[in-house]
């Protein structure tokens, strides 16, 4: 079950006005020599949205999202971010714009506490009605779950608290729009979960946009209101998980046990199928599971495409079944 | 306050705890302030009351002098250049891109850094050899403070190279270890450690060139008694010219360092700091 059903927050475009487009990306092409890493990919996120960008190694996510941070040229194509070309963003643009960065073993003599008021202090310039800039230093500590080790020296944390510094500095200047790659790679469950409220917080109470790539499917499914699939260079899927989940193997799995046998069937209706079996069998059945097509086999199906070199006629499919 | 400002503030305050943070450090503590004193010292004591062939100087002191002008060289060209190369490789310079005028608090906060960490380091110098050292005194108000303006100029004239070696290097530790050998090369024949008369006259030449020479002239001119200036090229100090030669590198080093440093800066991205991580977790430090 996706626990996220839980949020309650104004779906971008769901009814009335659509909310303020922030990035806006038309016909993005990126060559590296010879190599064409990205091949024309469109995308459009609305204010207050989560977005995941999926795909696999090499399927240009960095490089997109490099591109719209304002850290990479491209080669060619149309992109706007909160306004302005990302790559001549200038200094107030950068104020509105969060990234989290990768700690690896920057900054490793610093506290916790001057680490992030030192960075807070280059967005006070930027602050505006409504939008204080930046986070109060204690205040943020406390919403990343640092409180306890603000004096504590950032070498001697856990990867996940250096996670966590990395989140306080991408948001401390309360940003309009936060980019995250690979947020929880090398977290384990209990850090994943902790991050996946913090970033829900973040989104939920800052109505700050978020565009996070990741390799986890459980994660992005968990995280975003909207799923795309990178693929070859363009965008081979956009939608909601379920949206998404909707589009392949339609039909069910019923997994059962009775009498110490375990059962499995495949059907388009398994209330149907789970009805009949209560018939027959009635309290003797244990273990019962019904599981619909997940995000895994939409990505996988989209991947495989892609790979026997079928992409485009793929992401044309996906994006008419779509809409 | 307006924004360059308000960076260039934070920037002082980063450089200020760092330069603090460093003394938690021992191995920071020691290569970096302890280290040349020590050498020097011992040296300067071992080589003692002897002195120097056609002048009053002790050699102790004409040692203490080597001993000062290496550890600005040092300092200004081996140290800036790592710092810059190691913090360009962990991402440091990155979360300064990240940040609005960020790069401009960075460059305030490494003038000020090695501004701080350049005058303990003189001070660990000159201090303990006044002290101990025979003949080697302030020479008055006025060695003192022609021992100040030498000691800002080398800073000035050096510190922009160091940047923009540390930009170019591809990998800061060893890199920063294979800068040294020119560097240890020039401060050989610039007469830091033996009289550049013993020279051959090309050699003269071309150390001339460059500002580790001037530097060296400046702290003896600061440090040592006058009648040893006989043993110079021209048998004087030439502080003028010292003063120019400085000048001119620091002028032209500060047109160019800040162009290099963007060009460097504006290369950075997630992926090249993470490729540099894997690089570097391949070599194993």
């Amino acid at each position: 079950m996706r626990d996220s059903a839980a949020r309650v927050r104004p779906r971008a475009g769901a009814a009335g006005t659509p909310a303020e487009t922030v990035v806006s990306v038309r016909g993005l092409r990126m060559s590296y020599g010879a190599t064409e890493v990205l091949r024309g990919v469109d995308l459009t996120l609305r204010r207050g949205e989560v977005v995941a960008l999926l795909g696999p190694n090499g399927a240009g996510k960095t490089t997109t999202v490099e591109i719209l941070e304002g850290f990479r040229a491209r080669s060619a194509g149309e992109a706007r971010v909160l306004g302005r070309d990302p790559e001549h963003g200038g200094e107030d643009w950068r104020a509105r714009v969060g990234v989290v960065l990768q700690s690896w073993r920057d900054h490793g003599a610093w506290r916790v506490r001057d680490l992030v008021h030192h960075f807070g202090r280059f967005h006070a310039p930027y602050s505006e009605p409504g939008r204080p800039r930046p986070h109060d230093t204690d205040e943020l500590l406390a919403a990343v779950g640092l409180t306890e080790h603000a004096r504590r020296r950032v070498r001697d944390l856990s990867g996940g608290q250096r996670r966590r510094v990395d989140v306080a500095l991408g948001v401390v200047g309360r940003p309009e729009l936060l980019f995250l790659d690979e947020p929880t790679a090398g977290f384990d469950p209990v850090a994943r979960c902790g991050f996946h409220d913090l970033v829900h917080r973040l989104a939920d109470e800052e109505d700050t946009t978020v565009l996070l790539t990741t390799h986890d499917l459980d994660e992005a499914e968990k995280l975003a209101d909207r799923i795309l699939i990178l693929a070859g260079g363009v965008v081979v899927a956009d939608g909601s998980a379920d949206q998404l989940s909707g589009l392949v193997a339609r039909e069910s799995e019923v997994t059962w046990t009775v009498n110490g046998r375990r059962h499995v069937h495949s059907t388009a209706r398994p209330a149907r199928h789970v009805a009949g079996l209560h018939a027959e069998h009635g309290g003797g059945i244990t273990d019962l599971r019904v599981s619909s097509a997940t995000l895994e086999d939409v990505y996988m199906a989209m991947v495989r495409r892609h790979e026997s070199g079928d992409a485009e006629a793929a992401a044309a499919e996906f994006t008419k079944e779509i809409r | 306050m307006n924004a360059r400002a308000n960076a260039v503030a934070a920037g002082l305050s980063r450089g200020w705890i760092e330069f603090r943070a460093s003394f938690t450090n021992f191995q920071e503590v020691f290569g970096g302030y302890l280290l040349m004193p020590t050498i020097f010292m011992v040296i300067a004591l071992l080589l003692g009351r002897e002195s120097v062939e056609g002048a009053g100087t002790s050699v102790g002191a004409l040692m203490m002098a080597a001993g000062i002008t290496m550890q600005l060289v040092m300092l200004g060209l081996a140290t800036v250049a790592q710092v810059l190369g190691t913090e360009r490789e962990d991402g440091t310079l990155l979360r300064a891109r990240a940040t609005p005028h960020g790069l401009l608090g960075y460059a305030a906060a490494k003038t000020w850094h090695v501004l701080l960490m350049s005058t303990v380091a003189l001070a660990l110098m000159v201090a303990p050899g006044v002290l101990f050292v025979d003949g080697f005194v302030l020479r008055g108000a006025a060695g003192a403070l022609t021992l100040a303006w030498v000691f800002a100029l080398a800073m000035l004239s050096l510190a922009p190279i160091g940047c923009v070696l540390g930009a170019t290097l591809n990998n800061p530790r060893t890199g920063a270890g294979l800068t040294m050998v020119p560097v240890l090369g020039l401060i050989m024949v610039s007469g830091v450690m033996s009289p550049i008369t013993a020279m051959a006259g090309w050699v003269q030449d071309l150390a001339q060139f460059f500002p580790v020479y001037w530097i060296g002239l400046g702290v003896r001119a600061a440090l040592l008694p006058a009648d040893h200036a006989a043993l110079e090229l021209t048998g004087t100090w030439q502080l003028p010219q010292v003063a120019g030669v400085l000048a001119l590198w620091a002028v032209v080093g500060f047109a160019v360092a800040p162009w290099v440093l963007r060009r460097m800066a504006r290369r950075e991205s997630g992926s090249r700091v993470q490729a540099a991580r894997e690089r570097a977790m391949k070599r194993g430090y």
